[in-house]
């Protein structure tokens, strides 16, 4: 057996440093890694397992009057279950109760969710030769080969596998920041919708953290439209699948029905997590009717590009947004 | 009154049966099964599966693999020793395809090596170190695939003729209501939970199998054969399966080769397979292709039939599920015109998958009879009522007994059917479309005979010995309990030994035959005990006394039935031998289905809150057990209209969906109420028991009580399985 050599660092400084080593990836959950490593998708000689860091931050979750910051060591099913959080933005625990299973929520990182890899066929097994996520130049064996489950938003000719998880829909969509610890310099904070690059010609280069960066939070400002929230996920089972289609909303909504604010995040329908700044701004001013949100979802999938299986995606990517917003305006607040 | 009916009279085995016998060794963990079984100093084996659909081994280059410490051996074709092909036992040996003895390619999935090593996870680390060159060729993976050849069924299989009663195109031609419809079904796997694990080893020249078998007499018979031993050598051990479904009924090409390899390293080989590798080791239902015509007068009078059906096959293989008889004889058609055909492709043979040619053919049925009562503005359930025959459509075989209408009536009743407005697209309740759907289920009676061994001891606890295999059906119990009830003792006297090769032969575990086939030699058995013990069972109290008498401490009887002379293997259709010459007789259980979905308007989320079955199917032995059977077929049901399909890369010609992620099985949450009905029925030409077979009906035609509950709750009707959420936009 190839032998993997494994630490446990205590502080943030000395898991950045140990990822100076090659072939070497972080691991928490591992829910991702060791599911890749198994299938030979990623390989690794060296694994830094940052669930036993000593700053408190990392695993809290903390709600001021101004921001709800979220430590990246803070496990899915803890979110979740969290009373305060519910209140302020439901939004959050819907779409991490609707994500993964029982299981795998009570191992899984808010850090690592939002870096999990694709769920694409081709990238997973290694026995299809093409892909250029995993082996950049190779091709792309979706673009006409059974692509069902593939992105229409946010494609490129190389790439078109679909950005999975629920709740980084749900960061995009609600203008979260993302801290970011690394070798050189200070920790920097950039927009969550700034973290995940689209494919283009480079697939295989999914975010813009550098090889030893870290992630160490997330904050999300705090505003009227977090209490009107829901996030709708529509899959081809009712547990355990990743979503066809999802849409995550927020509606800040004047006593007349009025959109003040509207906040929109797709998922299931493209490369990244998706925000759809188009569907809002066709909200806002707009009394919440269902022509105005069939008009917001006609705006959203404008820049759709289907393949052969996938065309259905934006009438249900379209329709999941009506239902949330639909939803979402109907919520007792 | 035949003798057949006293014995039913005289046996009150209906009840609401016992536990399972095995229950608590299965939930406790103390059953063992066959990836369980541990052996000394084993040798783990890892299988190499191609990753083409066709073409050749250019290349095989195993050196960095052979270097990496634990690695003990690599099978490949150019070092496989030779082995006998795999040819078709009397269950069927569909997988009848022998790897490694050329470099050719065949199949996506088909074993090109096998990895030998210290453990595991050596052998799997080194298999992906083993470098392979191919030579690629185009291939045809589905019905439609350039390159697939169509080939008639009757002509490859000289016992299978299609049928032609009457003048079926004329009929169809003048009928004033006619359906031309056409269907399909995407290949769908039985991977059970239980992978496909074998651990082999020889004592001597004796060899041991450890190895999930539906039928370990047939394995058994076909991995000597292949070995060029001879079967008594051979002993396969399978005491609990944890899935069959068909999928280990058939001898596939891993056995003999572990066997070989143990042989030539003098150590026992162990495998387990892995999950992806389940989706090609053995059989799958094919993909299928159905035409049906239908001619009917406007009061609903069927006038004709034609069902044309297109199965896919491999190119080496002959298998065909060629159910046109099982539709035929649904409703009373004057005429009737029918062909199969196999579509010969670069995939491995399909084979038997619970239900295996009654499924798809009964969804395509079922559905165009849900087309013609729509057109007709009939209640389907009327419809199928009006055209209820008396006799066999094909041939004028007398039914012994035929409960389909009594099923539908019960069903229609508990499901409340006749509250539901006709109209398509008309019920709503508030953003969810709602839709009711029925389908007729069936399946045919085989009966293949059997032999166990009673024993009954002094003390009064008994034996009974029979090579059944116990799939999760209960077989334990079933055969356990009759033995208890003729020989008037406790259940938990009854000690029951099955899954192994060394007992007495008896039909296998498929066609859902094992049962009625293996009681009546138990019944036989103990009829005999109770006749030594002077035709009276003793008191239990007394049992020593009369054993002393007789001077023994155990009473051993061993019995054989067979059904029909033997003659009906093939199902559905036997003689009877009366006073006045032989009369040919047609058996089958019956059923009916009855489903609600409940579809979002905007979403087309699909929801099923109720699934209700009834069936009839002669005499239930347990009912617990039996229940339990048709809500699990009703289950599966739900999955193959809904769920399950292979998916195929149209340029790689590949499957894409090798795991459970993708090829989609329903979970919890998706199974809401699911309501099986035993209908009460006697037959009493069947067989001694009056025992129909219970396994394979339940996932009958739920596929088409759904997809005409679709139709009803939408207007769409979906005639393409699985139904999936793209699908209804």
């Amino acid at each position: 057996m190839q032998p993997i050599t494994y630490e446990r660092p205590e502080t943030v400084e000395a898991a950045v440093r140990a990822l100076g080593r090659p072939e070497t990836l972080f691991v928490a959950g591992g829910t991702t890694v060791f599911d890749l490593m198994k299938v030979n998708v990623l390989k690794a000689s060296h694994l830094v397992d940052v669930t036993r860091l000593r700053d408190p931050r990392l695993s809290a979750i903390e709600v001021s009057d101004t921001a709800i910051r979220l430590g990246a060591l803070v496990r899915m099913a803890d979110l979740a279950a969290h009373p305060g959080i519910r209140a302020i933005c439901p939004l959050i625990p819907l779409s991490l109760d609707l994500g993964a299973s029982e299981q795998i929520r009570n191992m899984a990182r808010l850090g690592g969710n939002v870096l999990q890899r694709t769920r694409c066929a081709y990238f997973r097994d290694t026995s299809f030769e093409a892909c250029n996520k995993r082996n950049p130049g190779s091709g792309c064996a979706a673009l006409d080969g059974h692509n069902r489950q593939h992105a229409i938003l946010g494609t490129s000719t190389a790439c078109i596998a679909i950005y999975p998880g629920d709740f980084p829909q749900v960061l995009a969509a609600v203008d979260a920041q993302v801290e970011i610890a690394g070798r050189q310099g200070k920790p920097r904070t950039i927009p969550f919708t700034d973290l995940h690059r689209l494919p283009g010609e480079t697939p295989d280069v999914e975010t813009v953290l550098k090889r030893d960066e870290l992630i160490t939070g997330f904050l999300i400002p705090r505003g009227p439209w977090l209490r009107r929230s829901l996030y709708l996920k529509i899959r081809d089972r009712q547990s355990y699948a990743f979503a066809l289609a999802s849409a995550a909303v927020a509606l800040d909504l004047a006593p007349d029905g009025t959109v003040r604010e509207a906040r929109v995040g797709l998922g299931g329908v493209a490369t990244v997590p998706w925000r759809a700044r188009e569907a809002e701004a066709a909200l806002k001013g707009n009394a919440l009717t269902e022509a105005i949100a069939h008009r917001a979802a006609e705006a959203a999938f404008a820049g759709a590009v289907t393949r052969s299986h996938n065309h259905y995606k934006i009438p249900l990517g379209k329709q999941t947004l009506v239902r949330a917003l639909l939803g979402a305006a109907a919520m007792e607040v | 009154m035949s003798g057949h009916e006293t014995a039913l009279r005289e046996l009150p085995l209906i009840g609401r049966g016992h536990a399972r016998y095995d229950g608590r060794a299965k939930v406790t963990g103390r059953a063992q099964f066959a990836a369980d079984v541990v052996v000394a100093d084993p040798i783990h084996a890892f299988l190499l599966l191609s990753t083409i659909p066709r073409g050749r081994i250019d290349r095989i280059k195993t050196d960095r693999a052979l270097v990496l410490p634990g690695v003990i051996d690599i099978l490949t074709h150019e070092n496989a020793p030779a082995l006998a092909a795999p040819v078709s036992q009397a269950a069927g040996s569909a997988t009848n395809h022998q790897p490694l003895i050329d470099p050719d390619i065949v199949f996506d999935g088909q074993v090109i090596g096998v990895v030998l090593a210290e453990n595991f996870e050596t052998a799997r680390e080194a298999a992906a170190l083993v470098d392979i060159h191919y030579v690629k060729q185009p291939a045809a993976v589905t019905l439609d695939s350039p390159g697939a050849v169509t080939e008639r069924w009757s002509e490859i299989n000289q016992n299978f003729e299609d049928l032609e009663v009457g003048d079926a195109e004329k009929a169809l031609a003048e009928a004033p209501v006619t359906i031309d419809a056409t269907y399909h079904m995407q290949s769908q796997v039985h991977n059970a939970m239980e992978p496909f694990p074998t651990t082999v080893l020889w004592d001597g020249d004796d060899l041991i199998v450890h190895e999930p078998s539906q039928y370990v007499v047939g394995l058994q018979r076909g991995v000597a054969r292949q070995l060029g031993i001879d079967p008594s050598r051979v002993r396969i051990i399978s005491p609990y399966i944890g899935g069959g479904f068909g999928s280990k009924l058939s001898l596939t090409p891993r056995t003999a080769i572990l066997a070989a390899l143990a042989r030539k390293h003098r150590r026992p080989v162990k495998l387990v397979a892995t999950r992806s590798q389940g989706f090609t080791l053995s059989t799958y239902r094919g993909e299928s292709r159905h035409r049906i015509r239908l001619g009917a007068t406007p009061d609903g009078k069927l006038t004709a039939f034609a069902h044309e059906a297109w199965e896919m096959c491999s190119r080496f293989g002959a298998y065909a599920s060629a159910s046109t008889d099982l539709t035929a004889d649904m409703y009373a058609a004057p005429s009737i015109l029918t062909r199969v055909n196999i579509v010969r492709t670069d995939r491995t043979t399909p084979g038997f998958m619970r239900g295996p040619g009654e499924m798809p053919y009964m969804f395509a049925l079922e559905t165009a009879m849900d087309e013609l009562a729509y057109r007709l503005e009939m209640d389907p359930v009327e419809l199928r009522r009006l055209n209820e025959p008396a006799r066999s459509p094909i041939d004028g075989s007398r039914f012994t007994s035929r409960s389909l209408v009594k099923c539908f009536d019960e069903a229609a009743e508990r499901f409340g059917w006749r509250n539901r407005n006709p109209v398509p697209g008309a019920n709503r309740d508030g953003d969810w479309l709602v839709g009711y759907g029925c389908a007729a289920a069936t399946f045919p009676c085989f009966n293949y005979g059997g032999s166990a061994t009673v024993t009954l001891l002094r003390s009064g606890r008994a034996r009974v010995e029979t090579a059944a295999s116990e799939i999760g059906t209960g077989a334990y119990t079933a055969l356990g309990q009759v033995a208890a009830e003729l020989l008037d003792l406790p259940i938990e006297n009854v000690e029951v030994l099955l899954g192994d090769s060394l007992l007495p032969p008896t039909a296998p575990a498929g066609g859902s035959m094992q049962t009625a086939s293996t009681v009546p030699a138990i019944r036989l058995a103990c009829e005999r005990i109770v006749s030594r013990l002077g035709n009276r069972m003793p008191a239990l109290a007394d049992l020593g006394a009369a054993f002393d008498r007789l001077g023994t401490l155990s009473i051993q009887e061993t019995a054989q039935y067979a059904a029909f002379d033997g003659k009906n293997a093939n199902g559905g259709r036997a003689v009877l031998s009366t006073p006045d010459g032989d009369e040919p007789i047609a058996i089958a259980s019956y059923g009916a289905q009855f489903v609600e979905v409940r579809i979002n308007a905007r979403t087309k989320e699909l929801r099923v809150p109720r699934l209700v079955g009834a069936f009839a199917a002669g005499r239930i032995l347990n009912e617990r057990m039996a229940l339990a059977q048709y809500r699990g077929g009703m289950v599966w049901g739900l999955s193959s209209a809904l769920f399950e399909g292979l998916a195929i890369d149209p340029i790689q010609s590949r499957v894409t969906n090798t795991n459970f992620e993708e090829y989609a099985i329903p979970v919890n949450a998706d199974v809401q109420m699911v309501e099986a009905i035993l209908v009460p029925e006697e037959d009493h030409e069947v067989n001694p028991l009056g025992v129909k077979g219970i396994g394979e009906i339940g996932i009958v035609g739920v596929a088409a009580a759904v997809s005409n509950a679709i139709f009803h709750a939408t207007g769409k009707r979906l005639r393409d399985l699985p139904i999936t959420l793209d699908k209804l936009f």
